[in-house]
């Protein structure tokens, strides 16, 4: 059972936000980019700006209740705790406070304003006073956007727990792909107010139905001309550059390459790779225990150790290799 | 430039510090004190009090509700709406009078006849008074970030609560700060009072026209009296410096030109 059926319609400035999903007891992270109409979506459902058509939670119709009898549980991205009151105060407003203030590992802050808390912290008072109203759906709005880097991992695998013990629908806008694979079980994609794709993180990654998607996922996107080439098809770049895919097309096409299929080497390596194209490294930058390398039109991602290995600098002169199943190709 | 800014800045503080403190160094403190006795000072006072604070009432019980909608709702003829409440700040004092008369007077619109009462000057000081409140508590709800409402609305909190418990606590320290401005105004309330209400002893005669019917009479009454709001408005204008630092966001101050 489906325990929210979305089917709505919200008239924006630009166009309009029409989204139907069903959300069983599972999150569902919506991404795109800013102005896609994401917060409006989950609004929409809370009940603070006006929609058309369907919002059912648990077979209830909800579309004619007003937002303060819609029992959502709704986490606002700057969290927006009531900065006259209390933690245990923001907390009982929405509803019993009983044992949520322990479960959340806020006890002790209980008589601090928000003022005087971290992000980390504010993000689960946010949180438990969403709980407290005992919601049926739970809706966050860039849960992680608010924290700085250093404490963002850590509330992540929180967030994630604490979501995965709940078992309720819950939907959570973001602009990152990569939280949304973190902390949801299926990932849509809403662009100009549509969703152009639903599923897995997973599903995207391997199959995105647009250029956008796959850019979206963290994809290089490499424009061109595809053309048959004995088993594979060729794709010629505007530079001339021939990249080779698995894939079956014909005409333009994207070819998308993912940074962790790409490997690095001083010199042509002689493995099963079936592309290698030799540029320039334009930047390096470690992302965690991994290192992201900017090589002519795409940007690989190797391990730090491979990075040092290879000694690498800005403007060396490196090869790029990927196999021919690593390259998938989308119509434009 | 900087002796000469230096001087302009010396010769406005002089000018305006000068007056006020004229008021105390004309007689001794003691003096000043046992004035505050005569009978005129004393039924000034009371009638003062009196009237200022069932104006300030009438003002927080039907400004309040009237700034809120005002500061929520958006609606055709808002921006007309706000002129009016802000008219009596640069209204002359005069018109306002007459203005009151027209209204209220015995061949008034609304022919209640309440001119010349102490009626009427709680009527003079709330015209005058209150767009000094509603103005400041238009800016102070306005400066409630719509997030903390929308937050407490899917906390299941309806429309009064949102007032009580969310918009009217963040709102408070603005509220304060343009019930202590309104204050100070109404007590200083003169030319709409002295037109719509006269100045008759222990009826209408309020601490400010004491001061203007006693100066050729007694003029240590008149300074005395004249020391005491200026102690009122001292410790007003450090109640709205004080409250400006709550957590409510900046709220605008408007001068009025009127006095």
């Amino acid at each position: 059972m489906a325990a929210l059926r979305l089917d709505l319609t919200v008239p924006l400035r630009a166009f309009d936000l029409r989204v139907a999903l069903d959300v069983g007891a599972e999150t569902v992270a919506i991404v795109g980019p800013s102005g896609a109409g994401k917060s409006t979506l989950l609004r929409a459902i809370a009940g603070l700006v006006s929609a058309r058509g369907v919002v059912e939670v648990g077979g209830r119709d909800w579309s004619r209740l007003p937002a303060e009898r819609r029992p959502v549980g709704f986490v606002f991205q700057d969290y927006a705790l009531f900065p006259h009151l209390t933690v245990r105060k923001n907390v009982e407003f929405g509803g019993r406070a009983d044992g949520l203030l322990e479960r959340l590992g806020i006890a002790d802050l209980a008589d601090a304003r928000p003022r005087e808390l971290s992000g980390g912290e504010r993000q689960r008072v946010a949180l438990a006073r969403a709980l407290a109203r005992a919601p049926e759906v739970l809706l966050l709005d860039e849960p992680l956007a608010a924290l700085d880097p250093h404490t963002r991992d850590a509330v992540r695998s929180e967030l994630r727990a604490t979501l995965r013990e709940l078992g309720l629908p819950a939907i959570l806008v973001t602009h990152d792909f990569v939280d949304a694979a973190a902390l949801a079980d299926r990932v849509g994609v809403l662009v100009d107010g549509s969703l152009v794709q639903v599923g897995t993180a997973e599903e995207l990654i391997a199959a995105p139905v647009s250029p956008f998607v796959a850019r979206f996922a963290g994809g290089n996107v490499l424009h061109g001309h595809a053309r048959r080439e004995g088993e594979l098809t060729a794709v010629e770049l505007a530079d001339r550059t021939i990249v080779l895919s698995a894939d079956l097309a014909q005409g333009d096409v994207a070819a998308i390459v993912y940074p962790w299929d790409v490997t690095l080497a001083r010199a042509l390596p002689s493995d099963s790779a079936q592309n290698h194209l030799q540029a320039e490294v334009h930047s390096i930058v470690p992302v965690g225990n991994r290192v992201r390398v900017a090589v002519g039109p795409v940007t690989a991602e190797v391990t730090a150790e491979s990075a040092s290995r290879l000694s690498l600098r800005e403007g060396d002169l490196v090869v790029a290799s990927w196999k021919a199943t690593a390259t998938r190709l989308v119509a434009r | 430039m900087k002796a000469v800014f230096g001087l302009a800045a010396a010769v406005t503080l002089t000018f305006l510090v000068l007056p006020v403190l004229a008021i105390f160094l004309q007689v001794s403190p003691a003096t000043l004190l046992h004035e505050l006795g005569d009978p005129v000072a004393r039924d000034a006072l009371v009638v003062s009090v009196r009237t200022t604070l069932i104006a300030q009432a009438l003002i927080v019980v039907f400004g309040t509700p009237t700034a809120y909608l005002l500061a929520t709702r958006r609606f055709r003829g808002r921006n007309v709406v706000l002129t009016f409440v802000e008219l009596p700040l640069v209204l002359p004092p005069a018109v306002a009078g007459i203005g009151l008369l027209a209204a209220f007077g015995r061949m008034g619109l609304l022919p209640a006849g309440v001119a010349f009462t102490q009626t009427a000057v709680v009527l003079a000081v709330t015209f005058v008074a209150a767009p000094f409140y509603v103005r400041t508590a238009i800016a102070s709800f306005e400066g409630v970030d719509p997030q903390l409402v929308a937050a407490a609305r899917t906390l299941g909190a309806g429309p009064w609560r949102v007032f009580g418990r969310v918009a009217l606590p963040l709102a408070a320290g603005g509220l304060g700060a343009g019930l202590a401005l309104s204050f100070a105004r109404g007590l200083g309330e003169f030319g709409a009072t002295i037109m719509f209400a006269g100045s008759l002893q222990r009826v209408t005669e309020t601490l400010p026209l004491a001061i203007y019917a006693e100066f050729a009479r007694s003029f240590d009454v008149a300074l005395a009296i004249g020391a005491l709001l200026v102690a009122f408005s001292f410790i007003l204008l450090l109640v709205v410096k004080w409250l400006r630092f709550g957590w409510t966001s900046p709220f605008r101050f408007v001068p009025s030109t009127s006095a």
